[in-house]
């Protein structure tokens, strides 16, 4: 499997189509709804993109990601609500809890391999949920917690779909410039080794346990940041976005765009984020045409939609060439 | 006091026999194919709702309907792993395990279209006045849970000692490939698994349902339960899965009596944690946990 899908010039050039594109969705998309699907997309996209680091690259499971997620988003509406914190500064807790938090799970958890992390991931993520619903004094419990502040820059408030959409890209294409850095940084060569093959990394000198645990640490910032952007977004929360299946579409998503390459991330999370919204002509049979979906692909496209698309594509012109 | 003890006792004997016919189908899947099957729950799931629809809507008599719901849950179990996990034959382990999570969203979603949304009542077995035995109030359902799950679990340890087809299952258990070539059809083997899995779910499911209810979206939190059971008990080990189950619904049980019920839900995670920290080849569990 070729992980990488080009060299970083390439993935700059893709970077700016990106922001073209982006900018066009801005300018021209003047119905709010359809612009708050954009916003959810990219907040979505964060928390997927650190998974993508930690599955794609790491070569590790994490059926639990949406504690992580949701960390961020309590911590954001916890202490700005309850105890009247900077937004940013409340913003800044909830990483560094979901970073604590993910080196408490992570040290043990990382240990386990395959069937026996997802396990692990997927008992914690359930854990945490339930805490968000039975620590009712803090949480409000399972209604949840209501009139979460909008995010203030200056003088300026984040109050409407199209800056919050400014913010919430310019955000993701930040962290997108961070993580391809970081994939080609020396530290993300060890890591990917680990993913590729675990024992010839620790053959290479690579103590694998850390650089599994600094992953798995960043992906649970991404996801915690994502939270709180998701929380001064929609400024009211409940257990229910943050539970067992809000872990399992991250995984999802991941898998869906194609593991190993940032960009199936994105893909991944604009799919299924959308898929909704197209499958409102089915009405009740969403769900249904849901679970079809992921079979379908995952059976076909084992390695993702961006690299069986590609693998089509090659079978297709060497065919065509062959005649 | 004793009265209390007794009826914690009793319903962590009931759901703790339930978990452990769940673990049980788990295993016998995950050794025939290694996959974890996310769908398992759904098998629970479909169950209830077979029995609802034979008792209530065809008016079966009980004992036909609970023999037809294990029949069609099986079937449904065995086309599952002919369209889906067939196919994918050298996915790896995310994949598979993202397959068997769209069949459970897709199941889910086709018994939210046939059976609706709200939870349907299933008429217990016999009688619903309970029994008073020392000074515990027994539902008689409760009695039929346990024999019924007995009778599933002394079927599979029968079938996987004493028959032909248990004893190539447990080969193909231990290697595929060796399986493969003494002659062993293993894919009819996986066929056949899928089949008994999804039919001891069922079992368990259409006789819990007079209990709780039967709901479409019951069998997340039961599936989940159950593979907690599973790695208690040991993945890959039958007795283990058994073992785990009861204990599991025991230490819940009583963690929700005596320490707060609004975590019931919780202790089934925190041991699971535990146990996977501590020891995680489970209690019987003998295979090594680097090989996966």
């Amino acid at each position: 499997m070729n992980i990488q899908f080009g060299s970083i010039k390439y993935q700059y050039i893709g970077l700016f189509l990106l922001a073209i594109l982006l900018s066009f969705i801005g300018l021209f998309v003047k119905n709010d709804y359809y612009l708050n699907i954009f916003v959810l997309i990219g907040i979505q996209a964060i928390a997927v993109l650190g998974l993508s680091l930690l599955m794609g690259y790491a070569g590790q499971v994490s059926l639990g990601h949406a504690a992580f997620y949701g960390l961020g988003a309590y911590a954001s509406g916890i202490l700005t609500l309850h105890y009247g914190f900077n937004p940013y500064l409340a913003m800044l807790c909830g990483i560094a809890i979901s970073a604590v938090m993910a080196l408490i799970v992570g040290l043990p958890a990382l240990r386990l391999k395959g069937h026996y992390l997802a396990m692990a991931t997927l008992g914690f993520g359930i854990i945490i949920n339930i805490c968000f619903k039975e620590m009712a004094s803090l949480t409000g419990g399972p209604s949840g917690l209501v009139g979460i502040p909008m995010l203030k820059l200056f003088n300026f408030t984040f109050d409407t779909s199209i800056s919050y959409f400014c913010l919430v890209w310019a955000v993701f294409i930040i962290l997108m410039l961070l993580s391809i850095h970081l994939v080609n940084s020396p530290f993300g060569r060890a890591f990917r080794a680990l993913g590729s093959n675990e024992a010839a990394a620790q053959a290479m000198g690579v103590n694998t346990h850390i650089a599994k645990l600094i992953v798995f640490i960043i992906s649970a910032i991404y996801a915690s940041l994502a939270g709180s952007l998701y929380a001064h977004f929609v400024t009211f929360i409940s257990p229910a976005s943050f539970g067992f299946i809000c872990s399992i579409k991250m995984v999802t998503m991941v898998a869906i765009g194609g593991m190993g390459t940032l960009w199936g991330a994105l893909l991944g999370t604009s799919i299924l984020v959308s898929l909704p919204e197209f499958l409102t002509v089915f009405s009740d049979y969403d769900v249904l045409v849901y679970g079809l979906i992921l079979i379908v692909v995952m059976i076909f496209m084992p390695e993702g939609i961006i690299q069986g698309s590609l693998k089509l594509f090659r079978r297709f012109r060497y065919k065509e060439t062959n005649v | 006091m004793i009265g209390q003890i007794l009826q914690f006792l009793f319903s962590g004997l009931t759901n703790g026999a339930v978990y452990a016919v769940i673990a049980l189908g788990f295993t016998i899947i995950y050794n025939a194919t290694d996959v974890i099957n996310f769908a398992q729950g759904e098998f629970v799931m479909l169950g209830a709702m077979f029995m609802y629809t034979f008792v209530h809507f065809l008016s079966w008599p009980v004992p036909i309907s609970f023999v037809a719901t294990i029949i069609c849950v099986a079937i449904i179990g065995m086309l599952v792993e002919f369209f889906t996990i067939r196919p994918a034959k050298n996915a790896d382990i995310i994949s598979l395990i993202i397959i068997t999570i769209g069949v459970s969203i897709f199941l889910r979603g086709v018994a939210m279209m046939v059976w609706g949304k709200n939870p349907v009542a299933v008429p217990p077995f016999t009688g619903s006045t309970p029994i008073v035995f020392m000074g515990a109030a027994i539902d008689p359902q409760i009695i039929w849970v346990l024999v019924i799950t007995l009778i599933a679990m002394i079927f599979t340890q029968w079938f996987f000692k004493y028959t032909i087809w248990g004893k190539a299952m447990r080969a193909c258990a231990v290697n595929k490939k060796a399986a493969k070539l003494v002659g062993i059809k293993v894919e009819r083997l996986v066929s056949l698994s899928f089949a008994l899995s999804a039919g001891i779910s069922a079992a368990a499911g259409a006789v819990m349902a007079p209990i709780t209810f039967a709901s479409y979206d019951m069998g997340t939190m039961l599936g989940l339960k159950g593979f907690c059971a599973a790695v208690l008990g040991g993945l890959g080990s039958g007795i283990g899965s058994i073992l785990g189950g009861f204990i599991l619904g025991i230490l819940e049980a009583f963690g929700a009596g005596y320490i707060s019920s609004s975590y019931k839900d919780a202790f089934a995670f925190l041991i699971l944690l535990i146990v996977l920290f501590l020891k995680p080849q489970g209690l019987l569990g003998q295979g090594e946990v680097d090989k996966l």
